[in-house]
């Protein structure tokens, strides 16, 4: 043990899921011992959605190197997904735990199949034209659910795209113990609320678990040489196109489990809330957070979802405080002179750093 | 017959607005490398002061637009040398989401002054021309001429003129354009006058088609723009042309011959196969990778 911890990595490794533990247990005690308010209680499952959320996309931008702008589509799938498989098995698993678990899996493999579905084609190109298409394929991905009616009764599913805007529940020709899941423009209706908060908590750790030891192991090597230099990682003989689909479908099945738990948690949903903006939001985590910085992602997160809340008193200038904060952070972590200005005036201790490295 | 040609046109009066503002949008881009998300709030603010220009100030429809576009033009040049300049060296993504907060911010300051609900705009030249059982409203001549006059000025003035030639110079290589006396930033700032000032346009064109303005008019008009200027090759002014038009006539068509519902979702698709096809877009150079 004392010299697996002498890695460096390894010790952050530890060091991040001690944290997302420790956060767990002081926020589980204080749930059950009553002790929170009603606004931050409803917040706690949120939170770890965008959590992995953001855990999943600093997979695709910060370890892949892809600007993507479109990972709401795949929360969106795995959302909806996950809705339609926790109602439709309302009478067949009684159990709330095992539906919800059944709705993540479901979440989480249909978005990977989505994943793999825009992959294909989007990872054939780069840098910007990759950013605009997954921008492209995100706004596909919230029309069609849209326009998606469903509805469960005993003689299984029944599906129907409602291209022409004028069909509705009723077309659907259910028997009469049928059950409308979505009703196209207006969402899921009437969804059970199975999200828990330590549910939320076992699938952070469990994306956690699986990101950074992907990040550490072979496989996360060749992904991170392809973000350096694919050229050179292509010229030593690893497979491109294998690693960085693998890396994005990875990445939309996070997303997609992340989209089954948030879905849950909420009685009414309707596909509008996953657009281009909740995309952008998730970026703006990864990137304070910082690029490949996992436990970064977790606290910009964390703090970033929180803080407009906590913001509520300012009201109508939350929003205007919030875009201001961005900006000047943005400023002040990339701007040679804002960051020059800490060591202007404690100039020794950089000085006394340099001489002693 | 007549109704095709109704929405062919409204088609073409709607490409041409993004076509405008996709000339802004690939102007940007080819000098800055950034993709400036804030443009489509520009085109907001632009229809919001045109609107109070014609609605509290009684000024006729042609004072209020040349009010929007310098307001727009200043707060173009602003927000370049506040948010976009210190960040010159920075990386791709740090602007970005720069330009994202700078969107936001917009918003909701148009939100604070303006309210959230939606104005009723009162389109800049009303009325409508009949020709033969086709109806063309007379902002759509107007937009289509707009969109005309502005690319070939723009032509020409990249072309020709001694700032143009600047801003090919620093869109190629900033460093040596330097070394030969450019002033690259100064001839940044330019570039963001007069894209801010096309999307002014724009917005006074967009605002008069649609006839209503609330404070997240211009962001879904700006991605499509952005798409259009894509979809023509990025960093392309005919590129962008045409890729406005096309897009503003697919999305018609679509609207009225397959769903309404998934018109954007066809537009997008259409921008997705044609990447595939020409990854660089329609009229964009494609620059293999020199190892």
């Amino acid at each position: 043990m004392k010299n697996l911890l002498k890695k460096k990595t390894t010790r952050t490794d530890f060091l991040t899921y001690l944290g997302v533990i420790v956060v767990f247990v002081i926020m589980f005690a204080l749930q059950q011992g009553d002790m929170l308010k009603n606004s931050t209680q409803g917040m706690l499952v949120p939170v770890c959605c965008f959590v992995v959320m953001a855990v999943s996309l600093n997979l695709t931008v910060g370890i892949l190197g892809e600007l993507s702008l479109g990972h709401a589509g795949f929360m969106s799938v795995g959302a909806f997904s996950g809705i339609i498989a926790a109602m439709s098995l309302e009478q067949t698993i009684p159990s709330d735990l095992a539906r919800l678990i059944i709705a993540i899996v479901v979440g989480a493999i249909c978005a990977a199949i989505a994943g793999f579905i825009v992959g294909v084609p989007v990872l054939r190109l780069q840098g910007d034209y990759l950013a605009i298409v997954t921008l492209a394929f995100g706004e596909i991905i919230k029309e069609l659910i849209n326009c998606l009616i469903v509805g469960y009764d005993e003689n299984g599913l029944h599906v129907m795209f409602n291209l022409s805007g004028k069909l509705s529940v009723e077309n659907l020709n259910m028997t009469e113990n049928g059950v409308a899941i979505i009703k196209g423009a207006q969402g899921a209706v009437g969804v059970d609320k199975l999200a828990t908060f330590p549910m939320g908590f076992v699938l952070v750790m469990l994306c956690l678990v699986i990101v950074l030891n992907l990040v550490r192991s072979r496989t996360g090597r060749a992904i991170l040489s392809i973000r350096d230099n694919r050229i050179a990682a292509e010229s030593v003989g690893i497979n491109v196109t294998k690693y960085r689909l693998m890396a994005f479908v990875i990445s939309a099945a996070m997303a997609g489990s992340a989209g089954a738990l948030f879905g849950l948690n909420y009685s009414t949903l309707s596909s509008t809330r996953f657009d281009f903006n909740t995309s952008i939001l998730v970026l703006v985590y990864v990137v304070l957070g910082g690029l490949g910085n996992i436990w970064g992602s977790i606290i910009a997160a964390v703090v970033l979802y929180v803080l407009p809340e906590a913001l509520r008193e300012f009201n109508d200038y939350r929003m205007l405080a919030y875009a201001v904060v961005l900006i000047l952070v943005m400023l002040a972590t990339n701007n040679e002179r804002f960051k020059a200005a800490p060591s202007r005036v404690i100039p020794k201790r950089r000085k006394g750093a340099a001489v002693n490295g | 017959m007549t109704e095709f040609l109704n929405y062919l046109i409204s088609g073409i009066s709607l490409g041409s607005v993004y076509a405008i503002i996709a000339l802004g949008y690939t102007m940007v881009y080819g000098i800055a490398k950034m993709l400036n998300f804030a443009h489509g709030d520009v085109i907001m603010v632009g229809g919001y002061v045109s609107f109070c220009a014609v609605f509290y100030l009684d000024l006729p429809g042609w004072l209020a637009t040349i009010l929007a576009i310098i307001v727009c033009t200043v707060l173009g040049v602003v927000i370049e040398g506040l948010a976009y300049k210190p960040l010159r060296q920075a990386g791709t993504l740090a602007v970005l989401i720069t330009a994202i907060g700078v969107s936001y911010f917009l918003q909701n300051a148009a939100q604070l002054i303006w309210g959230t609900s939606t104005k009723s705009y009162a389109s800049v030249m009303p009325g409508n021309l009949s020709l033969g059982g086709v109806t063309i409203p007379y902002i759509s001549i107007l937009t289509i001429a707009a969109c005309l006059i502005i690319m070939v000025v723009l032509t020409q003035f990249i072309n020709r003129s001694k700032l143009g030639k600047a801003m090919r110079a620093c869109s190629e290589d900033k460093g040596a354009a330097q070394l030969m006396g450019i002033h690259v930033n100064r001839t940044i700032s330019m570039t963001f006058a007069i894209g801010s000032a096309l999307a002014a346009i724009a917005g006074v064109l967009l605002c008069s088609s649609y006839t209503t303005l609330n404070p997240t008019t211009g962001s879904m008009p700006g991605i499509k723009a952005f798409t259009a200027a894509v979809f023509g090759g990025i960093g392309s002014i005919p590129g962008a042309f045409l890729g406005g038009i096309l897009l503003g006539v697919i999305e018609s068509m679509a609207k009225a011959y397959l769903s309404s519902a998934l018109a954007n979702s066809i537009v997008f698709a259409v921008l997705i196969i044609v990447l595939l096809v020409r990854p660089a877009g329609l009229l964009g150079k494609y620059v293999p990778e020199k190892v």
